[in-house]
């Protein structure tokens, strides 16, 4: 027997794992995959624990629920990947070899790579990234009394990259509508960026949002260390920012597995073709969701586009057959905007987000750059369609990998050349 | 577009980066210096600007303020001290090199 190994059951390694199951002759294949926790979470879910509108249970299942039969599940950690040999060391020092290794590693926050916030962390430094931070968040906020509260982003790339975004202008509707104490809140969101957001037509759109919903914009503002104690950002070109609570996206990085392994970049992310999400190193190794280097975003959306492609390139891959299927960089993301309304953005990377209508060019029943109710529901909605579909494999109907122009305002729009 | 820079004629971006790096030299990179606002380009300078073009020529990736610390051994306050503000935005438009683009 060879095997197909999956180093990962988060949202790509458990699409993977569904996806295959149902196309490799089982004759011949078996598939293994590998991760070292017992839980799955729906991540998406995390920003909307601080604010009281989702709980634990909304956002938790058990892994072993949600693997397809016929796939050899095994819970450890990994220790090595030695790509040479084709083969994987688990935690317990036991040796699992491959034929093809697909790493879906993901990515963790770093709260260490940036001096000074392990000292105020979990006191006046949170985050919401993980299930831990944003249930200790919501804890922190529940008793609040007000004050400066700053949104801040350590260093690009992050996963989900909208999610601050969404963070701040829930914040503005949590302190308005279900705190009632907007007035005595500061809000203040300090990035990296030279703009709200990375795409430019998405980020003069929401730029609008923070005079409305007085939110203060620093932007450019490349964060040199915390000092906890007296509670303030500083920049590497000495800039200042004070809080009284920070909410911070730490350093994103790739497993360290990777690293161990030496087959990452400074940031532990995996070198990967952008269309075929082939390792660039080794052929028998694939890449896929926020493990990549790709210039995609690090978001659900992708990781699902990308399996269809990745699953018809493995097929080909055993096949002896060239690696047809191409990956656009399509993402498709809710933004969160307060209020019980939300932006949608359908983009890949060549074409940034637009105006228009998806999924259904001219009819929607969503529509793209632009705040509507139904945008709302259609996030909130989108926690079954994971559960019961994305994770399971299954396509949404009108919903294809490659992102559709039809029902896109294009004109006048520069193609993003360097991607 | 076309552009004059040091009395030659290159093609540069609306922003001024060169599009063929074949058509960058020294005199060019130290004209778009003065543009920017850096007057002189000095040794710590031209260490940043060869180790970006190296790098990307080596890994077919422009190098991020990270890798810039990490491979090239500059440290990020220094980077930051040649090229104030946008460093890297600074720095490979001095070097004749694309505009680094957050893609995500």
């Amino acid at each position: 027997m060879k095997r197909i190994l999956i180093l990962g059951a988060g949202t790509a390694g458990t699409m993977m794992a569904n996806h295959l199951v149902k196309k490799v002759n089982k004759n011949e294949w078996l598939i293994t995959i590998v991760d070292q926790y017992e839980k799955h979470y729906y991540q998406p879910g995390f920003l909307f624990i601080p604010f009281g509108i989702y709980s634990e249970k909304d956002v938790i299942k058990e892994k072993t629920d949600l693997l397809p039969k016929g796939v050899e599940y095994i819970q450890a950690s990994v220790e090595l990947i030695e790509a040479e040999k084709k083969q994987v060391i688990l935690g317990d020092a036991k040796t699992i070899p491959y034929d093809i290794l697909i790493i879906a590693t993901g990515c963790e926050i770093v709260p260490g790579e940036v001096e000074g916030v392990d000292q105020g962390w979990r006191k006046d430094i949170f985050d919401f990234y993980t299930i831990e931070g944003a249930v200790a968040l919501r804890d922190k906020l529940k008793d609040w009394e007000g004050g400066k509260l700053v949104v801040h982003i350590s260093e690009m790339p992050i996963k989900c990259p909208v999610a601050p975004l969404e963070f701040v202008f829930l914040a503005d509707w949590f302190f308005r509508e279900k705190k009632k104490n907007r007035k005595k809140v500061e809000l203040c969101y300090v990035t990296p960026l030279d703009s709200a957001f990375t795409k430019q037509k998405c980020a003069d759109v929401l730029s609008d949002y923070f005079p409305q919903k007085n939110i203060d914009l620093i932007k450019n503002f490349s964060v040199s260390h915390v000092d906890a104690e007296s509670r303030k950002l500083v920049s590497l070109d000495d800039r200042e920012v004070t809080y009284d609570l920070l909410v911070t996206i730490p350093v994103n990085m790739g497993s360290k597995l990777i690293a161990r392994s030496d087959l990452g970049d400074d940031l532990n992310f995996v070198p990967t073709d952008k269309h075929t999400l082939q390792s660039k190193a080794y052929e028998n190794i694939f890449v896929i969701g926020d493990a990549t280097d790709i210039p995609a975003s690090k978001a659900g959306s992708v990781a699902h586009f990308e399996a269809e492609i990745l699953t018809d390139n493995i097929l080909s891959y055993i096949n002896n057959k060239p690696l047809t299927a191409s990956f656009d960089g399509h993402a498709n993301c809710f933004i969160e905007s307060g209020y019980n309304k939300a932006l949608l953005i359908d983009f890949n990377y060549e074409i940034e987000p637009v105006e228009g209508t998806f999924p259904l060019p001219g009819i929607g029943p969503f529509s793209l750059l632009k705040e509507t109710r139904i945008n709302h529901l259609g996030k909130l909605a989108f926690r079954h369609i994971y559960w019961n579909m994305l994770l399971k494999g299954i396509p949404i109907p009108t919903v294809s990998p490659d992102m559709k122009k039809s029902g896109k305002k294009l004109e006048g729009l520069a193609v993003d050349v360097q991607s | 577009m076309e552009k004059v820079i040091a009395g030659y004629s290159v093609d540069v971006t609306e922003e001024g980066y060169l599009t063929n790096k074949g058509q960058w030299n020294k005199e060019i990179a130290e004209a778009i210096a003065k543009e920017i606002g850096i007057d002189e380009l000095t040794e710590g300078h031209w260490k940043v600007i060869e180790f970006i073009q190296k790098d990307l020529a080596k890994t077919e990736k422009m190098p991020t303020i990270r890798r810039v610390k990490n491979a090239g051994g500059i440290e990020t306050k220094e980077l930051y001290r040649l090229f104030p503000e946008g460093p890297l935005l600074k720095a490979t438009k001095i070097a004749g090199l694309s505009k680094p683009v957050s893609c995500v």
